[in-house]
């Protein structure tokens, strides 16, 4: 394993209420690489993703115990502030959820909450997220439309450009296709591998081949466990665990 | 054939419940306007009653109910607002959180009169403002207060979790999440809130009863202390003193047409900043 660790995620536990969704996670997430975590619904991939930009933490009654580190840092430590791990993590939802805006507002929000006001800094910066995120050529011309007129496909790039103005370090993507149509995807999953370069990337998702296509590293979830960890060539190729295979060969899930 | 009948007739029962509902409305329209319409005139509009309110016109009532509502607004607006932000986003859910929210639905089913007499202790005589715009503005905020809040608390609550989740996950804080996305999205049903609470506290006459209205008063007033005439409790009192019945009888149907009048302009007004808030908030 060549890459520096940017997540590490050691003897997590987590509790909704009384009921453990997440037993003893340990896994570590590389700089710079795509890392899939698959598995049946309610397997508690979407719980994980959430803990690591402290999402989690906004349900009632909910209960973690062990370490995730960020760069070697304990994301739960008092001292550390949820607003300013969220800045660090940024994360695009499995619904696109543009904010009732315009199409520049979307981008320029995140900028702006973060405390920068210069105006063609914030304009730059805009365009330059709009051109990462591949939408840049079809919106150009109607900024200071409503986002919510864009189609599902169109508010998910910008939902991708709205996180990469902040500038964060780590992306996830909680199942960011669950709700579009095949090209869509085909255009989100060639920017997350375009994005790689500079980003650190989690995604969650229900699709095999989307993870055998995206991703460097997968991750099996099931139940609560973390069932496999390895290079996504061998997971898919060479699955050490029986459940693993059975998942992937489509037998259940 | 026959689940089509069944589907049929209960359409059309339906659309008759509708339009009795219409019809109802159509009948208090027309007839307010045909025995107010006669009396309406500038100087109706633009003079005090003369002559024990047989003749001259209704502008310091109109003024009366302007004033009254705009403080009643005034007041109960930033409370309601905050109460119901708080009670939304920031208290914790639970046993406490239910009481509370009791208590306001129970506080928008007192009859209005009570608050008039609740009112007449505690800002006339208590506070010591008297018979007042102030006191009659306090104690009619106290009457919207319950709608305001339950209006608020309704559109912040139908602000989809998920943009909340957007704006949290971009670094945003509690509060700039609140301000900049809850707030704005919510906007629309908010003044909602407020136009039902207008024509509310322009309509109503007991709060005012004993805390604000005159019966007659000579000129305009001059402060927040002043007694003020107000259209509801000038309508009351043409119908119900005085010795001119005829006369006043359709001074009275005036006053009404007005009152409907201004309260409807109100609501337009506020329907006019609602629609274009939706069109730039999508």
């Amino acid at each position: 394993m060549d890459s520096k660790v940017k997540i590490k995620a050691e003897g997590v536990n987590f509790f909704y209420a009384r009921s453990q969704a997440l037993k003893d996670i340990n896994l570590d997430i590389y700089e710079n690489q795509v890392t899939a975590i698959i598995g049946p619904s309610g397997c508690g991939k979407s719980t994980f993703i959430r803990l690591l930009n402290r999402m989690n933490e906004l349900l009632p009654h909910t209960n973690i115990t062990g370490r995730i580190s960020l760069d070697g840092r304990d994301i739960f430590e008092d001292s550390v502030d949820a607003v300013q791990i969220r800045k660090r993590v940024g994360m695009v939802f499995q619904k696109p959820n543009p904010f009732p805006k315009s199409i520049f507002e979307n981008i320029s929000y995140g900028i702006k909450v973060n405390g920068i006001k210069d105006k063609t800094f914030i304009e730059e910066k805009v365009e330059a997220s709009l051109k990462k995120a591949a939408l840049w050529q079809e919106v150009r011309d109607r900024l200071s439309d409503s986002a919510l007129k864009l189609s599902g496909g169109q508010q998910q790039r910008l939902c991708i450009a709205r996180c990469l103005a902040v500038e964060s370090e780590v992306i996830l993507f909680d199942e960011p296709c669950a709700s579009l149509d095949p090209i869509s995807t085909a255009k989100i999953e060639e920017l997350i591998t375009e994005l790689k370069k500079d980003y650190t990337i989690v995604i969650v998702t229900h699709n095999m081949q989307q993870a055998a296509r995206v991703s460097d590293y997968t991750a099996f979830f099931l139940m609560g466990e973390l069932i496999e960890f390895g290079r996504t060539q061998d997971i898919f190729t060479a699955p050490k665990d029986k459940r693993t295979e059975d998942y992937i060969t489509g037998r259940f899930g | 054939m026959k689940k089509n009948l069944i589907q049929d007739s209960g359409f059309f029962i339906l659309f008759l419940c509708m339009l009795t509902t219409l019809i109802f409305l159509g009948l208090i329209i027309y007839f307010i306007s045909v025995r107010g319409l006669k009396v309406i005139s500038w100087e109706f509009l633009t003079q005090g009653p003369r002559m024990g309110m047989t003749q001259g016109g209704i502008a310091p009532a109109i003024l009366g109910t302007v004033y009254l509502t705009l403080g009643a607004v005034l007041f109960a607006l930033p409370l309601g607002l905050a109460c119901a932000i708080y009670l939304c986003e920031y208290s914790p859910k639970g046993f406490t959180v239910n009481l509370i929210k009791m208590g306001i639905n129970n506080l928008a089913g007192v009859p209005s009169v009570v608050f008039g007499l609740f009112g007449l202790a505690v800002f006339v005589k208590f506070f010591g403002f008297g018979v007042s715009i102030l006191s009659g503005s306090l104690t009619l905020g106290i009457v919207i207060l319950p709608l305001i809040i339950s209006a608020s608390q309704e559109a912040l609550l139908a602000v989809p979790q998920s943009i909340r989740e957007a704006s949290l996950s971009l670094g945003a804080t509690k509060w700039a999440t609140i301000k900049n996305i809850v707030l704005p999205t919510a906007l629309p049903g908010i003044l909602t809130g407020i136009i039902l609470s207008i024509g509310r506290a322009a309509g109503e006459t007991a709060p005012i009863l004993f805390t604000a209205a005159a019966f007659y008063t000579r000129g305009y007033p001059r402060s927040i202390f002043s007694e003020v005439m107000a259209l509801p409790y000038h309508i009351y009192a043409l119908m119900t003193e005085g010795t001119h019945p005829d006369q006043q009888t359709a001074i009275a149907y005036g006053s009404s047409l007005i009152l409907l009048f201004l309260v409807l302009l109100i609501s337009a007004a506020a329907i006019f900043i609602r629609q274009r808030q939706k069109n730039i908030h999508g």
